[in-house]
């Protein structure tokens, strides 16, 4: 924050002057730009996800609203998310030590925990429409099928990232693939930490 | 050169059309006063920064216009300068802001001796609601609404049996008495608006908006809808009358509750006029012409025996037999080029005849 | 993939047609793909404007001109005009080809992305038109969508047109995102050596400015599109109230209209300010240019870019003071309103400031600047009545309105998007326009439109609903009022054919225009320092340029010519260190 003031507060003109001029190395994050990338993608990503429990946090107070009860099954889905977060944390942490095989291994973990998250999400779903709770049932059920319908879409993205970094983990030369390993494991934790924020406001709803 | 020239005369050009502009506020016929006096002071301090910056631009076009042996001046910036322009923008912001608050506060106090009437939008007309003897409004919902209750009364709340409904004719209101309109509305947004009120507020389905004002003009004054509710938009037209205080009440005495209009029979009277008030009432003319200008619908002048084109292709000619099952289904034979917008108006078969014999009169 | 590898390779660039102008991957390329697919789309909604003004003017005059079909102009105009246009051609156009160059990059830091998000702009644009081919037409509910109307019978195009309009949204702002993510990142990172943050043009600031504002705001359009697409498609009821429609009571209800109006706008409003900043940029790098000046106020103008940004934020429920919303949120949304009006002042008194003790050449792009600042000015003092809440009520829905968007968001823009492709026109063709049809164009757009405009505030004062069909019958509006919408439509339709100068200007100068060289203007920032003109993929050769001093170094007392490059090293010709004097002097700032 300092460092942004004493920037703003800079005077260019008199860069000849005290020194300034002197060109340096001006990148401001020392990340790979993929990296920056994908931080900045959170940050939208978060505005997205913010202003839907905005929302429902304004519709709920709504006199027609009758709270869903939430399928079981969505702890065990949340179980899954937290081992696949886990698991490619590990992944990543063996690809900056060259342990390639063991980095694999432990990708593919990752990667089918996230799938059966999805599974699990659709199985939640289908339990919740034979219960009677469809998505015109009432605003609840409704943003129930929303929020995790946006939320899933969003694994699904990274499930396709993940199948093309598994297939370069397998074919490219070692350590060729580590950015990628890290942009999935940044991500699955983004969107274990939304799906955090989300179970929590559809179990108190 | 010619830049400064036309800046300049734009600013001249401003300020003369300003002066002659026959286009200015209606003739205003509320407490409102206040809010042509913001506007005004608005008006004077950004007209004239309107005119100075107009004017500075010009002179430096004319003053330091490229000439071959003219350097331009190096400077960055003038803290005290800038400071300076900051402060005075500051205060000219205030001088705006305060003002309008203060007014802001009395548009949101409603006073307490202000009359509640309701006015309710639908597409495209508007209805009143007046609270009766007992001086309260009945509860109300749009899940009451019945084609004989069109504004959704609470049949069972005791408070609503004398509340007066004016359907399809203008709302009367008195001089010098303050009036709160509360506003529903049974589809979608529309606003209440009469530009000689100045006030105005957005009329919102599922909850109960308001504003309020003091008539000071006796006349009658046109009710339009300022928020787009769809094709008819712009024919959603009421009136609003304001009477002094014997007429007011002598209209109000006129006005049958809302206990007396339910399971009440038809006045039986003349067919036509009859048919004409049904119009009237269920705010038919908002898209039917009686003058064969084009409309939401088409017209109804000369409409009776026609020849209509249907949107299927087919022809029909527009008999009793057409008229009276285009009211009651209007999507079943819809003529082409108008779109699917008709509610269906379950009436009795007296009513249906009332119509088309006046159908027949245009 | 190829793009992994864009940024260290050779930049020779594709060869063959398709790659190199269609599938291109260079920024430059895809800067002008938005472009023209930005003004192709606009021409679109500029004839749907003379549609709508001559049934103002001249009611009846066209037979095909029913209700359903002019409130479907309107909504097509604006949302087209606002999103399709402006936002487009600010971001995805200007930034798109000044980002890498203005900051000395080789390219977007992701190429791929950045030609993804042209095609998904087209596929928007595409299913946008698409609603022109299905039954019922395009949505005429305005482009601010408002449920319960949007979604309901009683408004054209409900059976699909709604439908097509949100899923267009919905893959605009997915464009949008892949393209911000790469200005973002560009900016962050990959600007060359001795580039700091204090150094960028204007141009760079503004611009991603605002593509953090769309970052952080579309978002709400997209959550308020998706939201109404389950009302419409799937029957659920976030936004449907209990209502009796067209005599019948729908299943729906129990949600807010005014929930929508919200989120719409928690988006609309930031979305002014994405369209105004870029303008803003723009604007105070062309006027210094040609003022041979420095922009007054550099980092006054810095400040003020990001204040705006951030009180932009905070300002939305401005759009919504007679919308039945809790009345005393009105204190606070004014007071906030006003306040912005602060900084965005600042910026008009440092652009005049600038002209001040100038050399000012008055060409074509210089033309357009000043009459961005002269209609900014009326666009920006007229805000000040409606940010006003009192001062709102009586205005707010009336041609007032009408006259303030247009003069602040469409005129002024447009004539800072003049001015830019007028001033980049030669290094992004590398020949010059033709200087005698510019100045043409110039006259008549500016004092078209302010003949159009100016007079139209008239009309609001005496209380002249907007979005109305037609005006018939109502006696309170006078019959002199019908004659100025007459004559409004004359001008307009008038200033709108003769946009045609520009296109032929455009097009003929490709061919016939004088070659510029690299620096026509004797302009000081890096886009003007490129070895090659127009410049080849890649930009820069072999060496990427190095910045030693600001963007803004103009009339240097002491130096040889009235401008020094950002890439000029630090020595004056008499061996003097740039700045050695004269900035301190300058600090205190009596005008020399």
């Amino acid at each position: 924050m300092t460092t942004l003031i004493k920037t703003l507060a800079e005077k260019p003109w008199l860069s000849g002057h005290d020194g300034v001029g002197v060109p340096a190395e001006v990148a401001i994050f020392d990340l790979a730009k993929e990296k920056v990338g994908l931080r900045a993608f959170f940050a939208v990503a978060a505005s997205l996800f913010m202003l839907f429990v905005v929302a429902y946090r304004l519709r709920m107070v709504y006199s027609d609203w009758v709270p869903v009860q939430d399928p079981g099954v969505l702890w065990l889905s949340t179980g899954l998310l937290v081992v696949a977060s886990v698991a490619l944390q590990v992944s990543s942490i063996f690809m900056s030590r060259q342990h390639d095989q063991r980095a694999l291994t432990a990708f593919y973990v990752g990667g089918v925990c996230t799938l059966l998250f999805v599974c699990c999400q659709l199985v939640a779903w289908s339990e919740l429409s034979n219960a009677g709770y469809l998505v015109s049932t009432n605003p609840a059920s409704s943003f129930f099928y929303l929020l995790t319908a946006v939320h899933g879409l969003h694994v699904i993205g990274g499930l396709v990232a993940w199948l093309r970094t598994a297939i370069r983990m397998r074919s490219a030369e070692p350590g060729a693939a580590r950015i990628a390993v890290d942009l999935c494991t940044l991500y699955s934790h983004f969107l274990l930490l939304v799906w955090a924020g989300l179970f929590y406001l559809l179990l108190n709803s | 050169m010619a830049l400064a020239i036309v800046l300049i005369l734009m600013v001249i050009g401003s300020v003369i059309f300003h002066f002659w502009s026959p286009w200015w506020f209606t003739e205003l016929a509320s407490n409102w006063g206040a809010m042509d006096t913001t506007i005004l002071i608005t008006f004077w301090v950004t007209g004239f920064v309107f005119i100075a910056v107009n004017l500075f631009i010009a002179y430096c076009v004319i003053k330091f216009r490229h000439r071959p042996d003219r350097t331009a001046a190096y400077e960055p910036e003038n803290s005290k300068l800038e400071a300076w322009l900051t402060g005075l923008t500051g205060l000219g912001v205030i001088a705006m802001l305060t003002p309008g608050l203060i007014v802001y506060t009395d548009f949101i106090n409603v006073p307490d001796d202000a009359v509640i009437i309701e006015a309710v939008g639908q597409q495209w007309q508007w209805s009143y609601r007046y609270p009766g003897l007992d001086g309260a409004l009945g509860k109300a919902d749009n899940r009451n609404v019945t084609f004989d209750n069109p504004l959704g009364i609470d049949p069972d709340d005791p408070w609503g049996q004398d509340d007066i409904v004016v359907t399809g004719a203008a709302a009367h209101i008195e001089l010098d008495q303050p009036i709160k309109f509360n506003l529903r509305s049974k589809d979608v947004l529309h606003d209440f608006y009469v530009s000689q009120f100045r006030a105005k507020m957005d009329v919102v389905p599922g909850l109960v908006s308001y504003f309020w004002m003091t008539p000071t003009r006796l006349g009658s004054f046109e009710v339009m809808c300022a928020e787009l509710c769809g094709v008819g938009h712009y024919n959603m037209r009421s009136e609003v009358v304001v009477d002094s205080r014997e007429d007011y009440q002598a209209w109000l005495s006129q006005q049958t509750t809302f206990a007396e209009s339910q399971g009440k029979p038809a006045p039986v009277g003349n067919l036509i006029e009859r048919g004409a008030q049904l119009a009237q009432q269920h705010g038919c003319i908002a898209c039917h012409s009686l003058d064969g200008n084009r409309g939401v619908g088409p017209s109804w002048k000369g409409m009776y025996g026609r020849t209509e084109q249907l949107a299927d292709g087919s022809t029909v000619t527009a008999d009793d037999a057409y008229l009276r099952e285009s009211i009651t289904d209007p999507g079943a034979k819809l003529v082409e080029g108008y779109p699917p917008v008709m509610a269906a108006y379950p009436m009795g078969s007296d009513d249906l005849d009332a119509l088309v014999a006046y159908f027949k009169t245009l | 993939m190829a793009y992994a590898d864009q940024d260290t390779g050779h930049h020779a660039g594709p060869d063959k047609f398709i790659w190199k102008y269609v599938w291109s991957q260079d920024h430059k390329v895809i800067a002008v793909q938005y472009g023209c697919t930005a003004i192709a789309v606009g021409i679109l909604a500029l004839v749907l404007s003379w549609l709508m003004r001559m049934q103002i003017g001249f009611p009846g005059s066209l037979e095909f001109i029913d209700p359903s079909a002019y409130y479907q102009y309107v909504t097509m105009h604006g949302m087209i005009m606002v999103i399709y246009l402006l936002t487009a051609f600010f971001l995805g156009g200007f930034g798109n080809y000044l980002i890498p160059l203005m900051c000395g990059a080789r390219d977007m830091v992701f190429p791929f992305l950045n030609m993804l998000s042209y095609w998904f702009y087209l596929l928007s644009v595409l299913i946008l038109l698409a609603s022109y081919f299905v039954p019922g037409g395009p949505t005429g509910a305005g482009w601010t969508l408002y449920p319960p109307q949007s979604i309901l019978q009683g408004t054209p195009g409900t059976d699909w047109g709604i439908i097509l309009m949100l899923a267009s949204l919905a893959v605009f702002i997915i464009a949008f995102t892949m393209g911000g993510l790469n200005y973002i990142t560009t900016v962050l990172q990959a600007r060359c050596r001795g580039l700091t943050l204090m150094r960028m043009p204007l141009t760079i600031w503004s611009i991603i400015t605002a593509t953090v504002l769309g970052l952080l705001a579309f978002p709400a359009l997209f959550v308020s599109a998706i939201m109404l697409m389950f009302d419409r498609v799937l029957g659920t009821s976030f936004f449907m109230p209990y209502i009796v429609h067209m005599g019948q009571a729908l299943e729906t209800g129990g949600g807010s209209p005014v929930l929508f109006q919200h989120l719409f706008w928690f988006f609309g409003h930031p979305e002014v300010y994405i369209v105004a900043l870029p303008a803003f940029g723009l604007v105070s790098d062309i006027l210094s240019t040609h003022a041979r000046k420095n922009i007054f106020g550099y980092r006054m103008m810095v400040w003020a870019i990001l204040a705006i940004g951030g009180i932009s934020f905070i300002v939305w429920a401005h759009h919504m003071y007679v919308s039945g919303m809790n009345l005393y949120l009105g204190y606070f949304f004014a007071t906030t309103t006003l306040i912005i009006a602060i900084p965005t002042a600042i910026k008009v008194y440092n652009w005049t400031l600038t002209l001040w003790h100038g050399n000012i050449h008055l060409n074509t792009p210089m033309l357009f600047s000043i009459g961005f600042i002269s209609t900014f000015l009326i666009g920006g003092l007229t805000g000040l009545f409606l940010g006003n809440v009192a001062v709102d009520i009586p205005l707010s829905d009336t041609y007032f309105v009408v006259a303030h968007f247009h003069m602040v968001m469409a005129i002024a823009p447009i004539m800072v998007v003049f001015a830019a492709i007028y001033h980049w026109y030669p290094k992004i063709t590398g020949r010059m326009y033709n200087e005698t049809l510019g100045v043409i164009h110039f006259w008549v757009t500016f004092v078209g439109t302010y003949l159009i405009y100016f007079p139209m505030h008239y009309l609001g004062f005496e209380g002249m609903p907007r979005r109305y069909y037609a005006y018939e019958g109502y006696e309170f509006i006078s019959e002199s009022a019908h004659s100025l919408n007459e004559f409004i439509s004359v001008v307009a339709i008038l200033v709108g054919v003769l946009q045609i100068l520009f296109i032929i200007n455009m097009l003929m100068s490709l061919k016939t225009g004088k070659l510029a060289g690299a620096n026509p203007w004797n302009a000081t920032t890096l886009e003007w320092q490129t070895p090659q003109t127009p410049p080849a993929h890649g930009n820069w050769g072999d060496e990427l340029p190095v910045v030693y001093r600001w963007a803004y170094d103009y009339s240097v007392p002491g130096a040889d010519e009235d401008f020094i490059p950002q890439n000029q090293p630090g020595e004056l010709g008499d061996g003097r260190e740039v700045g050695d004097d004269t900035g301190h002097s300058s600090g205190e700032g009596a005008p020399a």
